[in-house]
């Protein structure tokens, strides 16, 4: 090893090889068989439980726990997947300390919810490792629907769609399926390939067509689409992101957060992969978070993650901002970006201290960095799509759009609030509107 | 500090707490650890007659109920008597009452129905310098279909009889163990005392089948694909032993007769609670196979404990304290009127109580939008299913209603009068019209 945390820049290979595979495995192991009873035992099968009504997707909490306690995990599984298509991916990304675990009933009495996330993960991962598909076809309706975006939303849609009897074409711009299970979720949350597996898996319903490389706006027209399908949904998530207009934005090691987390997930070899020493990341989102803690994991010296409001304005929850503080991440607060120096690469940045009303204080400090990633929001690009709305395409009930024949769902749709699990809703929504529509049952 | 020395017809004991008859009692080295660990007596694992040892099945002998987090509830086992050499328990007793004497030392015995098969073993007995001897009339597998254990504890005149043998050929107490495979307790326990037994000891275990394996259908435990009913024993038959308990202690013709209580005993207040329904002392068996001799330590810390705080300086003090409260439904009073109570700061809103109370009782609980659970005054018959079901302690309680107010479900005024069914005006039998 010629590189460490010391050296001096960006640059790669700072650690050691099994450093990497600890620092990325992980983040809660999978639930042995008796750590799942131990904790399926603590469920109180409540009545019309607050955990299904706080989990975006209405899982069945309780009725899937009490099949895992009573030794049926692949019955669980089928409970949640019948409202979650992608449940063992939300077992492993959503913030449940904000959902369903934060609902429990066991966290109002003793601050410690069932663990339902876990348990959800243990059910689906075992059905998932036995292999083939738990979920049969309608006979065949002889529609088709076009879906833009292979992400959560547009899965989501596509299963349901096919489940149904459609034959449905799913379109990404990029070269793999998953959108941001694929290319931004942290690396430590969905270790081991899993969101390819689970993009796999899922086809297994059949009559899902995937077209990689192709683009709604380059290469084919939402008339296009209309004209050729019967319906079309559009789950193409925000593909932009937000500039940021500061003195200095363009020196060598400024880039977006999540060309960073993109370029980590599809790393070969994580040691090919350059980090600075003293990494800034600007923001307060889950997308600052995931890239401050990532820098630290590939064995950035210093990360500071700067954000302009107080801890308890980030969208981060607490215990995302915890895990960044006990990996070490720093976290300064009421701090906005006055200048990046540096003689052609960054050297430092400048901050001024802001009041809580975001006015400036006079005061500043300066940081020093090598490596500066922005993570201020992700925006849509929004060529030729219906109507907007604060803008994000503006929907109305299940996700239907300014123009006939057309819904969308996820993180591109009005609404919502950046989740996996809320793609996956709004998809899985939409896809029953549709058939609906399609088959004449609503107008 | 309360003194918790017992003397059981006779037998003294620095503590109440023995150990059953069973694998914990069945040699030397476990005896020994368990007096070291603080038990106040054994009761030796069952010995047979003179000869070649019974033989056990050599796979599994025990199953389980489990609750939740695998919490031993039921245990059941086929297994027999003492399947080591007579001679070699009877040296093994006698070196270890030498070695613990203020220890009680009990011993098991279970050979034929026959006088001179008692005759023969009981003089040995007597030489170990044990305490006095248990009758198990109780063992429900394996030894009943040789006709001893159970097929004599079924048969009230066969425990008066050999009852009165051991009376004639041994000078010790003779406490009998009664098997709970009946339908009425008291007729053994009135035959032991017609017989002459200074004690009874109840229960032994219960006729059961824990479970059946759904791949090889077959009982568990199972024996190379079969299972045989086995006997029933820990915390779930805590509650049918003390019915039995109680039957005796108020029955006309077995009142009074000392009582060895045991089944489900798991903590010093299944103990407090055997006491108070009059017995003498109490037994254990699995609850030390579940957890190890320790327990001991904390029956008897919070045996003691609870004493000092009620003020009893001896078991005597509080011994049969409850049989007296113990009746027939027909006594109850009818003119008591509770009505179910929600702890809002306590409650969780789980909703266990609504769903128990809407789907499965009358009705009586009310859940707002907010998850707010309320008790319907108007519906409530204070059944106590949702004080069951709560998982939060003392959540849900039942309160009285004052004599002089107005029940709002029946719009009746709370009777200060004790009344019960005897003289109710729907008994078609009434005894006294008012
Ligand atoms: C760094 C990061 C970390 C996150 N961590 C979490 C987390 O831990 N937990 C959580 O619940 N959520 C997390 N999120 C949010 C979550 O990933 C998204 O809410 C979710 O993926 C949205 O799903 P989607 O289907 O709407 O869009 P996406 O997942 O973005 O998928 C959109 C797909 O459409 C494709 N596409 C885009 N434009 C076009 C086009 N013009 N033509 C064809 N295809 C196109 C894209 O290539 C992509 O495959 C995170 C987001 C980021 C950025
Ligand atoms: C494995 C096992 C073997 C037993 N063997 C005997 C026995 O040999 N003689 C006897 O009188 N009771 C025997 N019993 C019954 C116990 O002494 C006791 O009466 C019964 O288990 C109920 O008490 P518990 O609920 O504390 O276990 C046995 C119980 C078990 C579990
Ligand atoms: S999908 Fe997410 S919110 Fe819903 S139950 Fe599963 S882990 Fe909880």
């Amino acid at each position: 090893m010629t590189q460490s945390p010391f050296t001096p820049g960006v640059a790669s290979g700072r650690l050691a090889a099994p450093e990497y595979d600890a620092n990325f495995s992980d983040l809660h192991p999978a639930l042995d068989a008796h750590e799942a009873l131990v904790a399926a035992d603590r469920c109180y099968f409540c009545h019309d439980a607050p955990c299904i009504t706080a989990c975006p997707t209405d899982i069945d909490i309780p009725l899937f726990i009490r099949q895992i306690a009573t030794g049926t995990p692949d019955a669980a599984a089928k409970t949640i997947l019948t409202q979650n298509i992608m449940g063992g991916m939300c077992a492993r990304v959503c913030p449940t300390e904000t959902l369903c675990e934060e609902a429990c009933v066991r966290e109002i009495a003793e601050g410690k919810p069932v663990l339902i996330g876990q348990l959800q993960r243990y059910a689906t991962d075992h059905l998932q490792e036995k292999g083939g598909h738990p979920f049969t076809r309608a006979p065949s309706t002889g529609k088709s629907i076009a879906v833009v975006g292979a992400g959560p939303s547009g899965l989501a849609c596509a299963h349901r769609l096919a489940m149904l009897g459609h034959d449905v074409v799913v379109m990404d711009a990029r070269a793999k399926p998953g959108g941001l299970n694929e290319y931004g979720i942290a690396a430590y949350k969905t270790p081991e390939g899993f969101a390819q597996a689970e993009v796999d898996w899922l086809l297994g319903i059949g009559g899902i067509t995937l077209q990689h490389g192709k683009a709604l706006g380059t290469d084919v027209t939402l008339d296009r689409l209309r004209a050729d399908y019967d319906a079309v949904f559009l789950g193409m998530g925000l593909g932009g992101v937000n500039g940021l207009s500061v003195e200095g934005g363009d020196k060598a090691g400024v880039l977006d957060a999540v060309d960073f987390i993109s370029d980590l997930r599809q790393a070969g070899d994580l040691a090919d992969l350059p980090v600075g020493r003293d990494v800034v990341v600007i923001g307060g989102g889950m997308t600052a978070v995931d890239a401050a803690v990532q820098a630290k994991l590939l064995g950035a010296l210093n990360v500071t993650l700067a954000y302009r409001r107080g801890r308890d304005r980030m969208n981060a929850s607490v215990f995302e901002q915890d895990l960044a503080a006990s990996k070490g991440v720093r976290i300064m607060t009421h701090v906005v970006p006055k200048a990046i120096h540096g003689n052609g690469a960054v050297r430092e940045i400048e901050f001024e201290y802001v009041n809580q009303d975001m006015t400036g204080t006079g005061q500043t400090v300066c940081v020093a960095a090598d490596q500066v990633l922005r993570a201020i929001g992700q925006t849509l690009e929004s060529d030729g799509l219906p109507d907007l709305e604060s803008g994000k395409i503006a929907v109305s009930d299940a996700g239907r759009t300014s123009v006939s024949g057309v819904w969308a769902g996820g993180d591109c749709a009005s609404g919502g609030d950046d989740l996996t699990v809320t793609a996956v809703a709004e998809g899985r929504d939409a896809a029953m509107d549709i058939h609906d529509v399609l088959m004449g049952a609503a107008g | 500090m309360a003194d918790l020395t017992s003397d059981f017809v006779g037998i003294k004991s620095p503590n109440p707490f023995w150990l059953a008859s069973a694998p914990p009692t069945d040699k030397e080295y476990n005896v020994r650890r368990a007096f070291e660990a603080g038990w106040g007596g054994v009761v030796w694992k069952t010995l047979g007659s003179e000869g070649p040892p019974v033989v056990n099945v050599n796979g599994p002998r025990y199953g389980a109920i489990y609750g939740a987090d695998r919490r031993l509830l039921g245990l059941n086992n086929i297994e027999l008597i003492t399947d080591r050499d007579l001679y070699t328990n009877l040296e093994e007793i006698k070196r270890v009452k030498a070695d613990y004497p203020d220890r009680a030392m009990i011993v098991s015995i279970m050979v034929p129905c026959e006088e001179e098969a008692w005759k023969a073993i009981l003089p040995l007995v007597e030489d170990t310098g044990a305490d006095g001897i248990e009758l198990n009339f109780g063992c429900p597998h394996g030894m009943s279909e040789r006709g001893m254990g159970a097929a004599v504890g079924q048969v009230p005149e066969y425990i008066e009889m050999v009852t009165r043998w051991c009376k004639q050929y041994y000078s010790k107490p003779v406490i009998v163990k009664l098997t709970p495979n009946i339908t009425d307790i008291r007729k053994p326990a009135a035959a032991a005392k017609a017989g002459g037994a200074d004690a009874v000891s109840l229960i032994n275990t219960i006729n059961s089948i824990t479970s059946v394996n759904l791949d090889t259908l077959s009982p568990e435990p199972s024996i190379d694909g079969k299972g045989s009913h086995g006997g029933y024993c820990g915390p779930a038959v805590k509650p049918i032993a003390m019915s039995m308990v109680s039957e005796i202690a108020r029955g006309a013709d077995t009142a009074g007769i000392p009582i060895s209580g045991i089944g489900g005993i798991t903590t010093w207040r299944d103990a407090a609670e055997y006491i108070t329904l009059g017995c003498g002392n109490v037994q254990v068996c699995t609850a030390a196979m579940t957890y190890g001799f320790k327990i001991v330590q904390e029956m008897i810390s919070g045996l003691s404990e609870w004493m000092d705080e009620k003020g009893h300086t001896s078991i005597e003090d509080f011994r049969g304290a409850a049989v007296p409260n113990v009746t027939d439904w027909q006594y109850l009073n009818l003119n008591y009127v509770a009505k179910a109570q929600i702890n809002q700061d306590l409650c969780i809103s789980c909703g266990r109580c609504f769903a128990a109370c809407e789907d499965t009782s009358h009705q009586a609980i009310s859940m707002s939008p907010e998850r707010v659970f309320e008790v319907i005054d108007e519906e409530c018959v204070a059944c106590n299913l949702c004080v069951n079901v709560c998982p939060v302690e003392d959540c849900i309680t039942m309160e009285a209603m004052a004599p002089g107010t107005v029940d709002p479900r029946t719009e009746k005024v709370v009777e200060p009068e004790y009344a019960n069914w005897t003289t109710h005006p729907n008994n078609p039998s009434a005894t006294a019209a008012e």
